[in-house]
């Protein structure tokens, strides 16, 4: 892809607000991932149904990357079983480990495939990924 | 001045996290490949002539040391690994066994991490209380404050000298007066204030102190911990071993050293101690008050040029310590820290270890520059310009 066009792929991620809120109802499960390395924080709120992700949003304070990366998950992974959704997790984390994995099932969220350059920043592109899998693996 | 002694500065980067470690000189390296190289033995130890060099060259610091902060004795000055093991040691070998539940300790919302939990393990253990002085509008230490905050079960003042946020000087000296007269003892916490000015314990009757070497130009892994004779004779050790007894015998019986030995169970960290001896000559040969002037002068120099970006928010620009806390307008910091990384600036971005702060004053992360005297104006004005360009910050770190 493109840089140019994966950078606006990420602005415009970071942008979006769609997902991006604060949530007071309790049916949804409460995450808070925070890097204690770096300063990023951001809570998730996951709503299951029907071993099915009925809804993610979020909401906190981090960088371009931790964001950006954020708002396409809560995207991508709304709708899904929890079957599929650990399955794109795992995809997504292997792209980022630079080992093989399923270009198809991570959509947007490919425009993170060269994280790998920044070592870094690794962290700031899995923080909510990881922290949302740990939330799955307890219905598992 | 003297960036010609710091090998570091030749590889064309721009040091600004002077609050995080500094770099070393040349010398600090020369002293500790002196000791591995020409008199390599043990301390306190030695019957021989490598060893007693040892001995005279640990001890000297100590004497440096003592003369540096102007302590009155040399055996008021303890080998710590930092500033941390220095607050610790100060916490659980006297404060530990002097309070009781219901004594209160008085520190701010803007200390140090290191200087905030040790009080909460003994609040929680043996259940004095952490009280807090307010804060003024510029989130600085005022005597009245520290008035008001007293109370007639306030044991314990655990101050930094100058803060790692918001880099306000507190003003030790007469807290220190306050203090006393109301039969409270004073810890004060110099990680961010030993390279930058003059710390004076006996001037300004400070009964605990505390510093790393590694932020006044020395190595890692050392640091002082200074506490007033009296209050240290009767701290009691935390580690038991060599070097720290006089005698033992098969029933039990433990006869320590003398203060400070029996603070220093174990094999130094020799390296450490000569290492941050050559830092001290180091400092004391361009001179702490040349130093402090410098960065004063420098500082206001960054914060004019900062003021005409209306861009960027200062956070601490009334603070009289030598850091400067900033954000570019709605960028995160660790953002900004990668962009700046491109141009091999160096800053910090992040809470800095204090996260109380934080939540009293709603900005949770900052990027912070702590200017040191290796520091000049031409880094400054490149690092203005590499802001004036951070329109382009996601074309550059994207």
């Amino acid at each position: 892809m493109d840089a140019n066009i994966k950078r606006s792929i990420i602005l415009d991620n970071y942008e979006d607000k769609t997902n991006r809120m604060d949530i007071e109802d309790t049916s949804y499960i409460k995450h808070n991932s925070r890097n204690v390395s770096c300063i990023d924080n951001i809570n998730l709120y996951i709503k299951i149904n029907n071993n099915t992700i009925e809804d993610l949003k979020f909401n906190g304070e981090a960088c371009v990357i931790s964001t950006s990366t954020t708002a396409i998950m809560c995207k991508l992974l709304k709708g899904k079983t929890i079957k599929e959704a650990i399955d794109i997790i795992k995809n997504y984390d292997s792209m980022i480990e630079e080992k093989e994995y399923n270009q198809e099932l991570l959509k947007e969220a490919n425009v993170f495939d060269d994280i790998y350059k920044q070592p870094s920043r690794k962290k700031c592109a899995t923080l909510t990924w990881h922290g949302l899998l740990e939330e799955l693996n307890k219905y598992e | 001045m003297n960036r010609e002694d710091f090998p570091m500065l030749k590889k064309e980067i721009v040091y600004f996290d002077n609050g995080a470690t500094t770099l070393k000189p040349d010398a600090v390296k020369n002293a500790i490949i002196d000791y591995y190289e020409n008199y390599s033995a043990n301390a306190h130890r030695g019957d021989y002539k490598i060893s007693m060099i040892v001995d005279e060259k640990y001890e000297k610091t100590r004497s440096k040391i003592k003369e540096f902060i102007n302590a009155k004795e040399d055996s008021e000055i303890v080998f710590t690994s930092g500033t941390t093991d220095s607050i610790n040691l100060i916490v659980n070998s006297y404060f530990r066994q002097h309070l009781k539940k219901d004594d209160e300790v008085l520190i701010t919302y803007s200390e140090h991490a290191s200087n905030i939990l040790p009080w909460f393990v003994l609040q929680q253990e043996i259940g004095i209380k952490v009280n807090y002085i307010k804060l003024d509008e510029s989130y600085e230490v005022t005597l009245d404050n520290v008035k008001k905050a007293i109370t007639n079960n306030t044991k314990v003042i655990s101050l930094a000298h100058i803060t790692n946020v918001v880099g306000d000087v507190r003003p030790i000296k007469q807290i220190a007066k306050l203090a006393h007269e109301n039969n409270i003892l004073l810890v004060v916490d110099a990680a961010q204030s030993i390279a930058h000015t003059k710390v004076d314990v006996t001037d300004m009757d400070i009964d605990f102190l505390a510093f790393s070497a590694h932020k006044i130009y020395g190595p890692t892994g050392i640091g002082v911990m200074y506490a007033k004779f009296s209050l240290l004779d009767k701290m009691k050790p935390r580690n038991y071993g060599g070097g720290m007894n006089a005698i033992f015998t098969k029933d039990g019986y433990i006869e320590l050293r003398e203060v400070p030995t029996r603070f220093e169970a174990g094999t130094p960290n020799i390296e450490g101690v000569i290492g941050l001896s050559a830092a001290i000559d180091y400092v004391n040969n361009i001179g702490i008050d040349k130093i402090n002037k410098y960065e004063q002068d420098l500082k206001k120099y960054l914060l004019e040029e900062l003021s005409k970006l209306d861009f960027i928010e200062v956070y601490n620009k009334n603070a009289k310590g030598s850091s400067v806390a900033f954000n570019i307008k709605n960028i995160f910091a660790q953002d900004t820290a990668v962009y700046l990384d491109k141009y091999n600036i160096c800053i910090r971005a992040g809470n800095h270890c204090a996260k109380i702060l934080n939540e009293a004053i709603r900005v949770n992360n900052t990027c912070r520059i702590v200017i040191s005297f290796y520091n000049t104006k031409e880094e400054i004005d490149l690092l203005i310009n590499v802001l004036k360009n951070s329109k382009n910050i996601w074309n550059e770190i994207l």
